[in-house]
Order: structure tokens, then C-alpha cells, then sequence
């Protein structure tokens, strides 16, 4: 039997965990790399599922780079990853829905978005309406998995987590908030199994009537001062930027500004 | 009284005209308790009061009638507090065409800019459109706090409050906008493609209604719209689909109409969301350990401060991010990756408490995007109390050691009541 390296998982069987990997694009070089997101999802597999219950799975072009992509994944101590072949411009969530009824996890990573193509981040969210499984974004730890739940860490904005009480089978998404992944060791990555699958295509026509184009420098919003007047322009361009109107507790107590204080923190709604 | 000024064109002509045979007996008519621009002193000389000649015209400009009649008018006060305050067109929308409905993050009850910005594309779709005049519709979860709806373009508002959709409960949320999509059937539906919720939201309702959304949106011209793919390095064009994820800057929000933001009911018998994810609430987080451009609630020292305990503990009690001005760094009461300014960090906090700063200019920019600032000093007239919107000018120490013994005694009373 495998080791129980993680003390976090519990239950006798040991969870049979999906993740989705996708070719990547090195943002400031753009050659194909591995995903940052769904490294950091299959970083999360690897700590879940010990010895062997971790499967990936790419649908995709098959190509020497996006091999030379795909086997840094292999290099994170993943014995083999799956690679349904589409040819580009085909619609891949049919034939990843397929390979995952087939396989039957009970959890699903993957990144919040990948990093070519659209990148809509609407894969996850398809797979869990046609499963018909539950769907959890922007993970940050999963804490435990039992039998048929996980309790799982949400990241929010500004640093605050939320614990979530997730029903299995679940999709769920990675991004920033998540432990970042390990380095790739080449003579894993060497040694791995890619091995391709064949599988029905499907075209995504509507996405061939787009026109796409590098990314247009967005124009900066400018600041319009919109006055009837030469006075009322000058004085909104001479303006100092002032809160307007804010209010004054002069010559009160300690305690009641405290008072004021806590009031106005109650309101917003930050103090806990 | 009727503030509009009625004005008699002939009694001014006839003020402006000296050879006219009633100018004399106008000129006394229209005198009234205005300030005499000249006079004559007692050695027979001629004076003049310079202050007193010309009116103030409607855009608060003095005017000088050179006929050296017309003087300071009563009217000129009024006119000018109206120039001030600028007027928005008021409008309302009886029967809409269509709906463009705008689902907001509304952090905290308010919307945020991001919000605004998609209620002016919202408001662009529905003016813009040939075949009549839409509505925007804005639905919102949970209460709102919000007054200045119809200022941001909102002509009608369904907002689902109460226990079920607290929290996280993106599957009830899902199933109310189902509900309104039955109920109102909207042209466009329009999400901030942003962390708040917004993103997982819209595209959550796109795959339940079999929409392809656009998503990253950042342009939308004539039935056409642009939004990033790619992690931002490509421009994807397309036909505008129904549903758009727009992202921060998408469009300018709405500045010079006032709309009517009229509440309608929610749909009524809303089925019944399968509960697959169930929330367990907040987790605890070590405010040191947030980053200080995204805390959210930041007390910060400056120079005014004695008592670093206290501050330290305050902070601590308050579960708040410490931040400091440049002056308290330098002199190493406080770490270099915790200045809030120019030099140092720009902040995002929702709540930003400055204890004994002044504010700098340089510190002032570093705050620039922070929503309500609190300071506590003791000068009331330095540059941070300006900027407030709420001072408290007091010993800083001692109101810090007050809020301290008022919340931990607040908590108390709560752990002694449970």
C-alpha cells in the first residue's frame, strides 16, 4: 500500500484526484511553459492524493514544444499524463468531459484560466454543469476530504480565506492564493509517460468567426472636468483632492472619539 | 417664493439709456438697498466704492454695465449657488423596450468604481440601441447601503436580501438570476469580470443559460466587443454575445443624468437551488500576514505617536494592518515594507486610520484610492484632517487607549453572554 504521507487526508480509500493541465506561455518570452495556475493545482493534487491517485490529462495539440510543456509537469513527480488529441480550434470540453465520466474522480483541479487561446476561464464551469458536480473557485488549501465532502480554505480579495464545506464529486479552480508549485526535475520530466489518446472532435465554429490580435495598449482613462464655465474649469484644475466635507471632532473627550471611531468601523463593517 | 428670476428688459433699457424721459424714476425703482457705487464725500469730492460697481453675473463672473446704472442685483446670490451645484438631467423611463440588467459586486453595500464602470457600458447598451429605449436593470444581493444608484445610471432595481443569500451561495444566487432572467427576459446581461464574485457569477449563469459570454471585456463599440485572451496578451474581437464580462475602465461611468432607480419586487417562488457547497464562515487571518496594498483595513502611526505599545496593541485588538508614515520609518519605529506613500506603498484599504500623521503630500497620493479615511491628531488644521471624513482631533495615545478598553469590552460582554 502507499505511504500516508499527508496527515490532512482521511478515510481508508485513498481520494482518486483529477487535474486539468494546459499548455502555458511564458509572459515576457512566450515560449510554451507549464501553466503557472494549473501547476499550482497539480501541486494541490500531489499533497491530496499520495502515491499514484493523481491523474492529468491535457486535451490539446500535440506538438514537440507543448510535449517539451507538458513533461515539466511530469518533472513534478507525475508518473504519466494524458493527452487527448484535438486538433486547434476544436472545442476540448466534450472530449475532457468523456475521459473524466471514464475515469471518475472525485475532485477535479485545474487553473483558474489557462494562458492561451481565449482563456476565458469557462472550462471548470462546463464540466461541473454537465457532470452536474459541484464547483468551488479560487482555492486556497484544502484542510480535509471525507467520504463524500472536503472542507476547503476559499482565498478572497484582500488576503481573507473562507472555510467551505464542499459535496463531492467537486470541480474545483486555482489561482494566485494557492501554495505555489514545485520545481520541475528534469529527470522525472525525462522518464515520464506521455501518453496519447485519441478522441471525437468537436469544432468550436463560433469561435472562428473572431478576429483576434496582440493585446492593444488599453487607452488611460483621462480626467474629465465637465464645467459650463472658464471659472468652474479653472478652479476643478486648481483644486486640491480633498475628501469634501468630512467631520470634525474638536474638543471632545477621549472616550466619545473613541466612540465615533468604533461607530464608523461598525458601519464599514471591518472591525470583527 | 418662486426662485426664478424675472427679469423686465425694458426697465433695463430704459436704466441703461440716460436721455430716456423716465431713466431718473427707474433708476430710484431699481435702487433698492444696494451698496451706492458713488457718492459725493463731504470736501465735494467725488467717491467711488469700486467693490460696489457690476453685478455678478449667472456663472458667478462680475459683470460691469458701463452705463454705470445696473448695480449689484438681489438676484446675483441665488444665480450663483446654482451655477455651483451642477444639475443632472433627471430621467425615468415608464416603459422600457427592453432590460439591460447589471449584476454588482457591491462590497461592503456600495458599488464599487468597477461596478460603475459596467453600469455605463450597461447605460451605452440601452440608450444606444435603434429600436427604442432600454432600461438597466441592477439586481443586488444582500442589503444595500447605496444612495446614489440612479446617480450611477440605475432605472430599476431587484435586489434579493435575507438569510439565503448570505455568504457564499453562488447556487442560490444563480437560481434568483434565473428567475429574473424568466421574469424580464434582459437583452444584455452584464457582469464585473472581477474577484468580488462578479466573475465566477456571470459565468456561472452563462453556463447555466448555454450562453457563450465574452469575458475580459474592455471595449464595446457597435455590436461588436474586444476583450483580452491569453492571460491578457491577445485582443479577441467578436459579435456582442448576451452575455459580457467587462473588466475595471470598460466604459465611462454615468456623470450627467440622474435616473429614476425604482425598486421592483423579486421574482416570487424561486426554486428550490440544490445546497452542494455549504459556508462555514470566515476564517481568522493574521492581519500581519495580509500584504499592505490589499489590506483592507489599515491603522497607520506617523510622527505624532509616543506610545508604540499602545499602537502596536491597538492594532492588534482592531485586527488591523499596521502601516506608517516615512517620518516613522526613518526614524525605525516601524519597518521599511510598511510605509504607505509615494516612496512606499500605495494602499487599496477600504478603512484607512491615521494616528499622529499630518499628511504629506506624498502620503496623501499613497492613500489617494482608500474610501474612508480616519485620522486622529492634534493640529485641526493639517492636510490629513482635510482629507478625512472623520477627525478626531484628541491626544492620540489616549484615543487609542480608549478604542482598545471600548472593544475589548464589548468582547467581554459577548463572550460573557455566550
Amino acid at each position: 500500500m502507499q505511504r500516508e504521507r499527508n496527515g490532512n487526508v482521511t478515510g481508508d480509500e485513498r481520494v482518486k484526484v483529477a487535474a486539468l493541465v494546459s499548455v502555458g506561455r511564458h509572459p515576457v518570452t512566450g515560449r510554451p511553459r507549464r501553466a503557472e495556475y494549473d501547476a499550482r493545482a497539480v501541486e494541490i493534487g500531489l499533497s491530496l492524493a499520495t502515491g499514484g491517485g493523481l491523474h492529468l490529462v491535457h486535451a490539446g495539440e500535440c506538438s514537440s514544444e507543448s510535449e517539451a510543456a507538458l513533461r515539466a509537469y511530469l518533472g513534478m513527480g507525475i508518473a504519466a499524463v494524458d493527452m487527448v488529441q484535438q486538433p486547434a480550434g476544436a472545442d476540448i470540453v466534450p472530449a475532457l468531459e468523456s475521459w473524466l465520466r471514464e475515469l471518475g474522480p472525485r475532485l477535479v483541479l485545474c487553473g483558474a484560466r489557462g494562458e492561451t487561446g481565449e482563456a476565458s476561464g469557462l472550462v471548470p464551469f462546463l464540466l461541473a454543469e454537465r457532470l452536474g458536480w459541484s464547483l468551488v473557485c479560487g482555492l486556497a488549501e484544502v484542510e480535509s476530504v471525507d467520504g463524500d465532502s472536503m472542507t476547503v480554505l476559499q482565498a478572497l480579495p484582500r488576503g481573507q480565506r473562507r472555510r467551505l464545506k464542499v459535496r463531492l464529486p467537486a470541480v474545483v479552480t486555482v489561482d494566485a492564493a494557492a501554495q505555489p508549485a514545485r520545481q520541475s526535475a528534469f529527470g522525472p520530466a525525462r522518464r515520464g509517460e506521455l501518453q496519447r489518446l485519441d478522441a471525437p472532435v468537436t469544432p468550436d465554429r463560433e469561435a472562428q468567426g473572431w478576429t483576434t490580435a496582440p493585446a492593444r495598449k488599453r487607452p488611460k482613462r483621462l480626467k474629465i472636468v465637465k464645467a459650463t464655465s472658464a471659472r468652474d474649469r479653472f478652479k476643478a484644475a486648481a483644486a486640491k483632492a480633498e475628501g469634501g466635507g468630512g467631520q470634525v471632532l474638536t474638543g471632545v473627550s477621549a472616550q466619545a472619539g473613541a466612540e465615533a471611531i468604533l461607530k464608523l468601523l461598525r458601519e464599514e463593517g471591518v472591525l470583527r | 417664493m418662486n426662485d426664478i428670476i424675472r427679469r423686465d428688459p425694458r426697465t433695463e433699457w430704459i436704466a441703461r439709456n440716460r436721455l430716456h424721459p423716465e431713466h431718473d424714476a427707474v433708476l430710484a425703482r431699481m435702487g433698492g438697498s444696494a451698496p451706492a457705487a458713488q457718492w459725493m464725500g463731504p470736501n465735494g469730492i467725488i467717491r467711488r466704492n469700486p467693490h460696489a460697481v457690476g453685478f455678478i453675473g449667472p456663472n458667478g463672473i462680475r459683470r460691469i454695465d458701463r452705463s454705470g446704472a445696473q448695480t449689484a442685483n438681489a438676484g446675483g446670490s441665488a444665480r450663483r449657488d446654482a451655477a455651483v451645484a451642477p444639475t443632472r438631467r433627471q430621467i425615468r423611463i415608464e416603459t422600457p423596450a427592453f432590460y439591460v440588467a447589471v449584476v454588482a459586486d457591491m462590497p461592503g453595500g456600495r458599488l464599487s468604481a468597477h461596478d460603475r464602470d459596467v453600469l455605463g457600458l450597461a447605460r451605452q447598451l440601452a440608450d444606444g440601441a435603434s429600436d427604442g429605449q432600454g432600461a438597466v436593470l441592477l439586481v443586488s444581493f444582500g442589503e444595500s447601503r447605496e444612495e446614489g444608484l440612479g446617480d450611477a445610471g440605475v432605472d430599476r432595481v431587484v435586489s434579493f436580501t435575507g438569510e439565503r443569500f448570505e455568504g457564499y451561495v453562488p447556487e442560490q444566487r444563480v437560481t434568483a438570476l434565473g428567475g429574473v432572467e424568466r421574469q424580464h427576459e434582459p437583452r444584455h446581461w452584464l457582469f464585473p469580470d472581477s474577484s468580488l464574485g462578479g466573475a465566477e457569477l456571470g459565468r456561472r449563469l452563462a453556463v447555466r443559460l448555454g450562453e457563450r459570454p465574452a469575458t475580459q471585456v474592455w471595449q464595446i463599440a457597435i455590436g461588436e466587443c474586444t476583450g483580452r485572451g491569453a492571460a491578457g496578451s491577445m485582443d479577441i474581437s467578436r459579435r456582442l454575445p448576451r452575455i459580457v464580462l467587462a473588466l475595471p475602465e470598460c466604459a465611462e461611468p454615468v456623470s450627467d443624468t440622474t435616473h429614476a432607480a425604482e425598486s421592483i419586487a423579486p421574482p416570487a417562488a424561486l426554486p428550490q437551488a440544490l445546497r452542494r457547497i455549504e459556508d462555514l464562515g470566515a476564517v481568522a487571518v493574521d492581519p500581519s500576514s495580509v500584504a499592505l496594498a490589499e489590506a483592507e483595513f489599515i491603522l497607520s502611526a506617523g510622527n505624532g505617536i509616543r506610545d508604540w505599545d499602545g499602537f502596536h496593541r491597538a492594532a492588534s485588538v482592531l485586527g488591523a494592518t499596521e502601516g506608517a508614515s516615512r517620518v516613522a520609518v526613518d526614524n525605525g519605529f516601524m519597518p521599511r515594507h510598511r510605509q504607505v506613500g509615494a516612496t512606499g506603498t500605495w494602499v487599496t484599504a477600504r478603512v484607512y486610520l491615521a494616528v499622529g500623521i499630518s499628511g504629506a503630500i506624498q502620503h496623501l497620493q499613497g492613500i489617494q484610492q482608500c474610501d474612508k479615511v480616519i485620522a486622529i491628531n492634534t493640529d485641526p488644521g493639517c492636510d490629513m484632517v482635510k482629507r478625512a471624513d472623520l477627525a478626531v482631533i484628541a491626544d492620540s495615545s489616549e484615543v487609542l487607549a480608549a478604542v482598545v478598553e471600548l472593544v475589548e469590552g464589548v468582547r467581554k460582554e459577548q463572550r460573557n453572554a455566550a
